[in-house]
């Protein structure tokens, strides 16, 4: 059973993420459940995808404290998100930073000591520059799928398996693009 | 075979499989993607109506007609839904009727988080449960097969955990039931006093027969383990209960009214302590513990948000939550970078006019730092409440007051608010904001864009002639990015002693995806006087120590800003 929080700013892909996740499950045989954020919440606030793998799933919410693995597409809600996470638990982080609106106001800062904080809780967290790696594939929009490349390879998937399910999920015209990034996230340190 | 789909879709495919014919909506968080998904299957006529109202008059028609028809909308969706609702009780069906209400308990898309199970109670109507995707499907089926049968409309009730929730489904072939003959038969079908009085106990018999029905009804189900403790659950909760407390016996309602009474009595009279977990209003309790039955309830439970594995577990068994850390800056949702109503909203707050807005993504103008937004109460009230303040405090606060409200939302309800104002006497100065879509449930076409569910072109609904049929003389349409157009056709229309409408018209950057030539800030002409970041545009930034930016990647070059800088400090093409 993994327990997956794949967690952002609305718009930053994280539907995409977890449904390449459904796909997988579905290729390699098991029980999968999904859980996404629509309407409101979308337009910029911070949004959570909860997708849970393994046999009989119950719940299609990750319970608070019970994710074996955070993937944070922005280093600020990885903080806000962390106690989700179990206390063996595995984080991913984006390094990529986009300003609350408190922030561009003015009325708050974004904190500086986001890596440093993330570290104290988990010490298994793993910091991936996802912008610029899209940036390398040609488009800043493939860092969704640049980040789901090393949560398949920190949770063990195997690498054919992920493609497939990339392959399913993503429309042809975007393919090439996408299996780039996968590949770029799956390999990165 | 096997597909991972969403709750909706899978609702979506209990329709299809069940040989609907017939399929009207308004989009409303969670419920929109069911309408979404039916309109792929060609077998279906899918519709989006102009509001629930409609769309259930339509579903009701088609089902007289003979043939089956689902209508779908979100809980507050059944407010508008409610007058053919109570009265579609009364007439009963000829091809089945399914309404789906998607419930929003802990309101992540809504304005409230009523508990439609109320309405189910108040028609004496059945009302079934799902708890997933599978169930989502069985249950849409056998709705329609229960609709027939006891001749009686069907509520689904799903909840945003269901709704956008992803569970594997088995597929199966769509069974065309084909149109029922229609026999004209007004003691059913015309609802005069006099034919009304005798199918007011036609129902109340269907209710009674529904309610000694259900205690062998499949979905409703007991699962006995150890007997220390039982729950009794509905819905996504029974997932959280079975997670929570493995060891648990549980009694399960697939339908939610009218309840399993022997059933209830049974299973209360093997565990030792009682539970009623349930989302929202304790409504399952108050009818249980009216039998005389000792329960626990909303004791413990909250009537507010949703519950989890978490809370159950804290709750039943003490066991703490991890809190989240509160001390960092919060994200709330935000107008888009180029939305075309922030321009509109940074006006209305300079000019520091009382607005009163509707529900849509201009509701974002409520929050910092534009913090335009007096009012939001429903579908279509910023036209009537405008109108009560002009009728309350007069000519001197009506000059500082407007309406603002999106075009779904003016077609849906605002039409009559306008007729009102005009009937009356009244002065509200009245902003459509036109960005030509349903914007912020994904994007649907409406009546005003000329487009159906399934993009073909049709009628265009012309906003400006329909507010003019109504009486308004003075209407201005001006592009809502130009600010100084925007705020001298409001000072202009706050000045006239009668009703009068600006569309602020612009397509949502969302759905134009037009790619513009991104703008930067000049850091030598930049004075640092911060006025362009009182727009709240996300892509706009400001280090500590006052050095402004502009993101190249999200920034669609709207020129907004561009607006607002007096040092010429904003160029076009910005580089990432």
């Amino acid at each position: 059973m993994a327990n997956i929080l794949i967690v952002g700013v609305g718009g930053q892909g994280t539907l995409l993420a977890s449904r390449v996740l459904g796909n997988y499950a579905v290729l390699t045989g098991q029980d999968c459940k999904l859980s996404e954020v629509h309407g409101m919440s979308q337009r910029g606030g911070s949004v959570v995808t909860h997708v849970r793998v393994g046999n009989n799933i119950l719940s299609p919410i990750v319970a608070v404290g019970d994710a074996d693995i955070i993937i944070a597409f922005e280093k600020l809600e990885a903080l806000r998100w962390r106690h989700y996470l179990k206390k063996d638990g595995m984080m991913v982080v984006n390094e990529q930073e986009i300003m609350p609106m408190p922030v561009i106001t003015g009325a708050m800062e974004y904190p500086n000591d986001i890596k440093q904080k993330l570290q104290e809780v988990c010490k298994n967290t793993l910091f991936i520059n996802a912008a610029e790696l899209a940036h390398e594939c040609g488009n800043v929009k493939v860092a969704n799928v640049i980040m789901l490349g090393a949560l398949a390879k920190n949770l063990g998937f195997k690498y054919e398996d992920i493609i497939e399910a990339v392959k399913m999920t993503v429309p042809a015209r975007f393919l090439d693009i996408n299996l780039m990034a996968i590949e770029k996230g799956f390999n990165a340190k | 075979m096997k597909k991972i789909l969403l709750g909706n879709e899978a609702i979506a495919r209990g329709a299809y499989e069940a040989g609907v014919k017939v399929s009207t909506a308004y989009p409303g968080t969670p419920s929109t993607e069911i309408t979404e998904a039916i309109a792929k299957y060609n077998e279906i006529y899918a519709e989006w109506s102009p509001n629930e109202k409609v769309a259930l008059e339509v579903a009701i028609g088609a089902s007289v007609a003979g043939a089956r028809s689902i209508v779908c909308m979100k809980h507050v969706g059944v407010n508008v839904a409610a007058d053919p609702l109570f009265t579609l009780a009364y007439t009963g069906v000829n091809g089945g009727l399914v309404l789906v209400v998607a419930d929003d308990p802990g309101m992540h898309s809504s304005q409230n988080e009523q508990d439609s199970r109320y309405y189910a109670i108040a028609n004496s109507i059945p009302m079934l449960e799902p708890s997933d995707s599978g169930e989502a499907k069985e249950f849409t089926k056998l709705a329609f097969e229960m609709s027939e049968k006891y001749d009686t409309p069907v509520m689904l009730r799903s909840t945003t955990r269901v709704s956008h929730s992803q569970s594997f489904v088995e597929l199966e072939e769509r069974n065309e039931v084909g149109v029922k003959p229609y026999i004209k038969d007004i003691t059913k079908y015309a609802m005069m006093p006099a034919m009304a009085v005798g199918r007011h106990k036609v129902v109340e018999e269907r209710i009674k027969k529904l309610a000694v029905d259900a205690n062998s009804m499949s979905i409703n189900k007991i699962t006995y383990k150890s007997t220390k403790i039982g729950i009794i659950c509905s819905g996504v909760v029974a997932k959280y209960a079975e997670e929570a407390l493995p060891d648990a016996s549980i009694l399960k309602f697939g339908m939610v009214n009218p309840l399993p009474m022997e059933m209830i009595k049974e299973f209360a009279g093997k565990v030792e302590k009682l539970y009623v977990i349930e989302e929202l209003e304790p409504i399952f309790e108050t009818q249980i513990k009216a039998q005389g039955i000792e329960c626990i309830g909303k004791e413990i439970f909250s009537i507010q948000g949703e519950f989890s594995v978490a809370l159950i577990k804290n709750k039943m068994l003490g066991e703490p939550i991890p809190v989240a850390d509160t001390t960092l800056p919060v994200r709330p949702p935000v107008m888009c970078p180029g939305c075309p109503h922030r321009s509109v909203f940074y006006v209305l707050k300079k000019l520091k006019l009382m607005v009163t807005a509707d529900i849509g993504c201009y509701t974002l103008g409520a929050g910092q730092p534009l913090n335009a937004v007096d009012t939001v109460v429903c579908m279509g009230a910023s036209i009537g409440m405008c109108h009560g303040v002009d009728k309350a405090l007069g000519r001197e606060q009506s000059k500082k007051t407007v309406a603002v409200i999106g075009d779904s939302t003016f077609v849906h309800s605002g039409i009559t608010g306008v007729v009102d104002a005009v009937y009356n006497q009244g002065s509200s100065t009245i902003i459509i904001l036109d960005n030509s879509t349903t914007g912020m449930t994904g994007h649907q076409p409406n009546p005003a864009t000329g487009r159906t569910i399934r993009d073909q072109v049709t009628h265009q609904l012309d906003l400006e002639k329909v507010v003019r049929a109504c009486g308004v003389n003075s209407v201005q349409t001006v592009d809502a990015y130009d600010m100084v157009a925007v705020e001298k056709a409001i000072k202009e229309e706050l000045e006239k002693d009668e009703v009068s409408v600006i569309i602020a018209r612009k397509p949502c950057v969302l759905l134009t995806k037009e790619i513009k030539t991104p703008y930067y800030i000049d850091n030598n002409k930049c004075k640092k006087c911060g006025m362009c970041m009182k727009i709240g545009c996300p892509a706009i930034m400001m280090t500590k120590d006052k050095v402004f930016s502009i993101k190249a990647d999200q920034c669609v070059g709207c020129g907004v800003c561009l607006q607002m800088c007096k040092f010429d400090a904003i160029k076009l093409g910005g580089k990432n």
